[in-house]
């Protein structure tokens, strides 16, 4: 089975990567783009089959190494 | 006296710090990240700056979940001193040992130069050295030192006195212009800008020296 991680800043915490991302995309000319938040894909390839299990084993995997739960949240998406 | 520097795969301030330690008159082992103890009888770990990892994933965050890192945790809970310099401070605020998280700085730029920082706390063994609101210069040298908190762990930052370090002018968007934080019990700090490379007059301002002579004279007196 596989799994797809997105991790994303929480709303609220600024993303200046993301800003950054807003100000070149209104310099290239591109109108109307109001704001850019970045974040990330991690792909996990799993042995387990029980979906069930798989989405708590990668909840927390992420709760322990994947996302930085200060600052990110993250979303599971099993394949 | 006993200092542990941790040292990691990417670790590049490891022997700085343990110079700085040693020239105060610290005896100094150096631990490699997948030993499971520290030494007998540390008083105070030090976890160095470079780029732990890589800086894969995040900044210090495999770092953070190293075998050594649980004996890190253990001493700090046993009530031992630590020190977090640069990614040192990314790894402790990922193990949870320091509060908030760094992110990218506010300008997107890697920064790397003397930054004028205010002393916002003399109470602490690391800071005894100094006065409160003298200004000190240490140097910076990293891409992700943008200090980050909700506002209730900002106010109760600030209410406990546990700011350490204040950049004097904001350098990379930190909130509040952290640049260094203490524990709970003020025996552990984090800091991103490097008072070790400025601990030796012969290569330039040495104000990091009254730090590593601060936590010494602690330690002969306890």
């Amino acid at each position: 089975m596989k799994a797809r991680v997105h991790i994303m800043l929480k709303t609220g915490v600024l993303d200046p990567q993301g800003e950054a991302v807003r100000h070149a995309l209104g310099t290239l000319g591109f109108e109307g783009v109001t704001g850019v938040r970045q974040g990330k894909v991690i792909e996990l390839d799993l042995a387990e089959t029980d979906r069930a299990k798989a989405g708590a084993d990668v909840a927390r995997m992420c709760e322990t190494l994947l996302a930085n739960t200060v600052i990110e949240q993250y979303d599971v998406e099993l394949l | 006296m006993k200092a542990a520097v941790l040292v990691f795969p990417g670790s590049n301030c490891d022997r700085d710090l343990a110079v700085a330690f040693r020239n105060a008159g610290f005896q100094v082992d150096m631990v490699w990240h997948k030993d499971s103890d520290l030494p007998a009888n540390v008083d105070i770990v030090g976890v160095p700056g470079g780029f732990s990892f890589g800086d894969y994933l995040r900044c210090g965050a495999i770092a953070a979940r190293s075998p050594i890192t649980s004996a890190l945790r253990s001493h700090v809970e046993r009530g031992g001193y630590a020190i977090g310099i640069c990614n040192g401070f990314q790894v402790l605020l990922e193990t949870g040992l320091l509060p908030g998280a760094l992110m990218r700085n506010a300008g997107l730029k890697f920064i790397c130069k003397p930054v004028v920082l205010d002393v916002a706390t003399a109470d602490s063994d690391f800071t005894r050295g100094y006065k409160l609101g003298q200004t000190v210069t240490f140097p910076v040298a990293h891409h992700d030192g943008n200090y980050t908190t909700d506002e209730a762990t900002l106010a109760r930052l600030k209410g406990e006195d546990r700011v350490a370090f204040r950049y004097a002018q904001d350098v990379n968007g930190s909130v509040d212009r952290i640049a260094g934080i203490l524990s709970e019990n003020r025996r552990v700090l984090g800091l991103m800008p490097h008072p070790e490379r400025a601990a030796d007059p012969a290569l330039g301002p040495a104000d990091g020296r009254a730090l590593f002579a601060a936590l010494a004279a602690t330690r002969v007196a306890a």
